[in-house]
């Protein structure tokens, strides 16, 4: 066995999940495990206590409700992926979560997890950032949401305080009139991105662009805004001029990660551009079918 | 709670048996099932969810059994390549690796086959495409995947992954030659 000795708790609540997070100075919280188990394993974490969530009758549920799909922190993604009633309504979030690792993986990964967890390479943070959803999160002092923007704080570093747990994810529904579209470059499927974007564009009745909402993620050491993209195509018809513009301007005030084995960072810059262009294509494609 | 590193009860079912055993709560459901029940068909490659060689399912999802504890499954219901070959002859699955030559070393074999096994339970006919990406969480250093493919989509045509676990896989199917008793 690999990781080092911990306590295990099973939380069947909420408050004694809470309770079992502010008794040990090194607590986590386990829900799928499939990002802290391997870095467990390799010993890039060493928890004195995991306080396993992924029974608690109260996150296992997900729900749409006024435009919002709410998902609990012990939902996996797999359960999402293969739910008819997420699939009608949400088919963006299905088309992002095929994009996790394997079905093996999303069987027990969870979509709060991710957010928790904040690689800056992975799918979900991102389609969190650029649908404006918001992270609910518990702790002693009650619950508080997060807005996405202010959720991930840096590479996986994330707005929860010491003694707090994700409990919910608020994913806004996409509205019709708009067109999204998630892609990203990744050396084989399952591979963690090189780069990635989600994105989607609102036409209004003139096919002008209503307002268009671009997140990286695999680029920087959080998912980011592409604000110079998106400042391109307000406004603007989105024809292939502007659309080549909106993938040149993607990266302006991106602060890129260094070359690293994987890639470089003139690498992700332009594969990341060619990328917006193809992926806002298809986000302009949808917008209008669905007009 | 438990103090740290103290081994805890575990109740599972492991190929529709009832087990019981002792496991510290950092224990893999991988290691569990080889040195805590002697189920030694799950191999342990990688142990960092990469290579998919401890591929198990749990409640009908195949999964790393090296990124689950085996306390995270207690009360589940697992099965393992063992209970393919139940009652002795191979699964059609196995057949059907057995008869495209499949594996090479083999250590790979028994987490592809229950990737595949899941796979075809969700559905029979795969195109070569969809079947290679469904199946690419799993290494395999030997055959360069072409006969694995070969071999599960003959499996698929053949039903074996009709029935689940109910023991039924196979059952009345056409499968590729001497399809085993189960």
């Amino acid at each position: 066995m690999k990781p080092a000795p911990f306590e295990y708790v099973r939380a069947d609540t909420v408050p004694e999940a809470l309770a079992a997070l502010g008794g040990a100075d090194d607590a986590r919280v386990l829900a799928g495990g499939q990002s802290l188990v391997p870095i467990m394993a390799l010993r890039l974490a060493t928890p004195e206590v995991l306080v396993d969530v992924s029974r608690a009758p109260e996150l296992r549920e997900h729900r749409s409700d006024g435009g919002v799909l709410t998902v609990g922190a012990g939902v996996t993604d797999r359960e999402l992926e293969l739910d008819a009633g997420v699939r009608a309504a949400h088919p963006l979030l299905v088309r992002t979560l095929s994009l996790i690792a394997h079905p093996e993986i999303r069987a027990r990964g969870t979509l709060c997890g991710s957010l928790a967890h904040a690689d800056p390479a992975a799918e979900l943070p991102a389609l969190l950032l650029a649908t404006d959803g918001e992270v609910e999160v518990a702790g002693d002092a009650g619950r508080r949401r997060v807005p996405a923007a202010e959720f991930v704080t840096g590479p996986f570093t994330t707005a929860l305080a010491d003694g707090e747990m994700v409990v919910a994810a608020h994913l806004p529904l996409p509205g019709p009139g708009s067109g999204w579209a998630v892609d990203e470059i990744a050396r084989r499927p399952g591979d963690y991105a090189l780069a990635g974007v989600v994105c989607g564009v609102e036409l209004d009745g003139a096919g002008r662009c209503a307002g268009a909402r671009v997140a990286l993620f695999g680029v920087a050491a959080t998912p980011v805004r592409a604000h110079g993209a998106e400042r391109v195509l307000d406004g603007a018809v989105p024809d292939d001029a502007a659309l080549d513009a909106a993938a040149a301007a993607a990266f302006d005030g991106v602060d890129v990660i260094g070359d690293e084995v994987h890639a470089s960072a003139g690498y992700r810059r332009r594969a990341g551009a060619a990328l917006v262009r193809r992926a806002l294509t298809a986000a302009v494609r949808a917008a209008g079918e669905g007009a | 709670m438990t103090v740290a590193g103290e081994p805890v009860r575990v109740r599972l079912s492991v190929n529709g048996r009832a087990e019981v055993g002792l496991a510290e709560p950092r224990t893999t459901l991988a290691e569990f099932l080889r040195e805590e029940l002697g189920l030694t068909g799950t191999h342990v490659g990688c142990e960092q969810g990469v290579c998919g060689a401890c591929t198990v399912v749990v409640d009908g999802a195949a999964v790393r059994g090296c990124l689950m504890f085996a306390v995270q499954a207690d009360g589940r219901a697992v099965e393992t390549v063992e209970g393919l070959a139940a009652e002795g002859g191979m699964h059609p699955l196995q057949r059907a690796f057995w008869d495209a030559q499949a594996l090479q070393c083999g250590f790979c074999t028994p987490g592809l086959l229950m990737t595949a096994l899941v796979a075809l339970r969700e559905r029979p006919e795969w195109t070569r495409e969809a079947l290679r990406e469904r199946l690419s969480g799993n290494l395999c250093r030997c055959t360069g995947y072409s006969t694995v493919l070969d071999a599960v989509l003959a499996a698929g045509r053949a039903g074996a992954g009709d029935g689940g676990d109910d023991g039924s896989a196979g059952a009345g199917a056409p499968a590729s030659g001497e399809a085993g008793p189960r």
